[in-house]
């Protein structure tokens, strides 16, 4: 399937070298915009898929209002390759359509991710997509159970494991994605939601106040 | 520090109980297998036979140790048969009278030197235990299901647990070849205080319509390297046992994280309690049991 690719350069779905951005043509029915490249629409393409970061996809395209509130939609999706911070791309991308988003520009954007290998889960656009949303505030928990003593992080990290059959614990998790990166993905999330289980830990809290600014 | 020799378990017709049982017995222990009715256990006990049998047809364990395990392992219905148990862990009804009734008539059965152990998952050891004058040889003992395969416990100490008690039942779950892992008397302990929240986010987000049951779990699989969905999972847990473990820790935590969503009791309401009644996040065609 052919796709071009408009990249400045800092993208963390597709950083320099990943294959994918070999496989890109000089010209073709869908576009990508990485790393924060400045998106143009263009209804004449099949789909435009913007990648991005902490932000929704109205960020992009703009949202209706009165009455058009709740009708947004064409064909630019929003796209994320998962990365749990520091750590490597995963093979997942959460795929972000609005109410009427073209099923042809869905469809187009499905078809051209998992052609390249890639697992794609679509969801809609709200803060966190799916996975920040749900596993964020169980690291908080984690790492404030470790303050309040219920558990060693060795002890929670082999209950994970074993109990649950999960590749790592919560907190050798959240500490290898880097705690100043969780702490910045929470307080963006607590932000819109306003719910405690969003406010960064303590331990975040620190080691953000601790990172080079 | 009490030498553990023979074990007794409480519950040992239910899925928890048959499991441990099998636990201690394959390790060489002297095990009696306690519960209220005859036929039940007996049924247990055929099941256990097929469990080893299953191990002996696939080479992971001869006959004579097959045999010599069933000769370790009787059941009775009698719980005088306890008393010089020195290690008795109940896995009966999650439920803190049956438990606390229980524990008071173990205590006054079993000799002083018994340790108690609770495999319970949302009550609090502590409160367990305080019906006992032996509150010092109470402690959790928490094991995975299914029993007989999870190798993980979480172990816990109630208030007045002896640190003697503690390291002696630590110690006995080593020599099973159990792992197990040390948390404080809190509701769920590590493992569904970490679960049972984050699958309520999971059932949130279908109700806020973040996505299809189906792209959440695919997501969490694929992002995570998780076995399995949330959504998944509570399904095959039952979403009446869900809301029964949120019922269980939100009123203690007042985490609003524990608290059962409402499309979850809709869904009980429904009818729609996941594998067992055919619908729950999915709908099964066929009744085949999980994994079978
Ligand atoms: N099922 C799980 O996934 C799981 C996992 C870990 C811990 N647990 C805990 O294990 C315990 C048992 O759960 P289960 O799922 O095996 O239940 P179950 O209903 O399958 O079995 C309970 C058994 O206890 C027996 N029983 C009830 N009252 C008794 C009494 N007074 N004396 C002797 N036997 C009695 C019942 O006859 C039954 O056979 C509960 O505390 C539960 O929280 C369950």
């Amino acid at each position: 399937m052919s796709y071009m690719i408009v990249n400045s350069g800092g993208s963390r779905s597709f950083p320099t070298g990943d294959a994918f951005l070999e496989h890109a043509a000089a010209d073709a029915d869908i576009v990508l915009y990485l790393g924060g490249a400045k998106m143009r629409a263009d209804e004449q393409k099949t789909a435009i898929l913007v990648e991005l970061g902490g932000e929704c996809l109205g960020v992009h395209t703009g949202e209706g209002e009165g009455t058009n509130a709740g009708k947004e939609g064409s064909n630019i999706l929003g796209f994320n390759r998962y990365r749990n911070g520091h750590d490597e791309p995963s093979n997942l991308i959460e795929l972000v359509r609005q109410p009427r988003t073209h099923e042809t520009a869905l469809r187009a954007a499905k078809t051209l991710f998992t052609t390249a290998g890639l697992e794609v889960a679509v969801c809609s656009d709200q803060a966190g997509r799916i996975i920040d949303r749900l596993v964020r505030p169980k690291y908080n928990a984690a790492l404030r159970f470790l303050d309040e003593g219920l558990a060693s992080a060795k002890d929670m990290d082999l209950t994970c494991r074993m109990g649950l059959g999960y590749p790592d614990g919560p907190i050798e998790r959240v500490c290898r994605g880097g705690l100043a990166h969780h702490h910045d993905v929470t307080e963006a999330l607590f932000r819109i939601y306003g719910t405690a289980g969003y406010a960064p830990a303590r331990r975040a809290v620190v080691a953000k106040q601790r990172a080079p600014q | 520090m009490t030498r553990i020799r023979k074990v007794g378990v409480c519950g040992a017709a239910g899925t928890m109980g048959a499991g441990i049982a099998i636990v201690a017995a394959r390790a060489g222990f002297e095990t009696v297998a306690y519960d209220l009715s005859s036929d039940a256990l007996s049924q247990a006990a055929e099941n256990t036979a097929g469990f080893f049998e299953k191990s002996v047809a696939r080479g992971k364990m001869s006959k004579s140790d097959r045999d010599a395990v069933l000769a370790r392992l009787t059941s009775t219905n009698d719980l005088a048969d306890l008393g010089n148990c020195d290690l008795v862990i109940e896995a009966v009804y999650e439920d803190p009278k049956v438990k606390q009734d229980l524990l008071a008539t173990l205590d006054a059965t079993c000799a002083d030197h018994t340790i108690l152990a609770s495999n319970t998952s949302t009550l609090s050891i502590t409160e367990i235990a305080s019906g006992c004058s032996r509150q010092d040889r109470v402690v959790g003992m928490h094991f995975c299901l299914p029993a007989q395969l999870m190798r993980l416990i979480e172990m816990s100490p109630g208030v007045n647990t002896s640190d003697e008690t503690f390291q002696a039942a630590w110690a006995w779950t080593e020599a099973v070849g159990q792992v197990p892992v040390r948390t404080q008397d809190k509701p769920g302990f590590i493992l569904n205080a970490l679960l049972v929240p984050f699958n309520n986010e999971a059932i949130r987000a279908v109700e806020a319509g973040v996505a299809e049951p189906a792209d959440i779990d695919h997501a969490i699989k694929a992002g995570l390297g998780y076995k399995m969905g949330p959504l998944e999972l509570i399904d095959l847990v039952g979403l009446d046992t869900q809301v029964r473990l949120c019922e269980a820790f939100y009123p203690i935590t007042l985490d609003p994280r524990a608290a059962a969503p409402a499309l979850l009791r809709r869904m009980v309401a429904a009818g729609r309690l996941g594998r067992k009644s055919g619908s729950g996040f999915y709908n099964y065609d066929d009744q085949a049991m999980y994994g079978s």
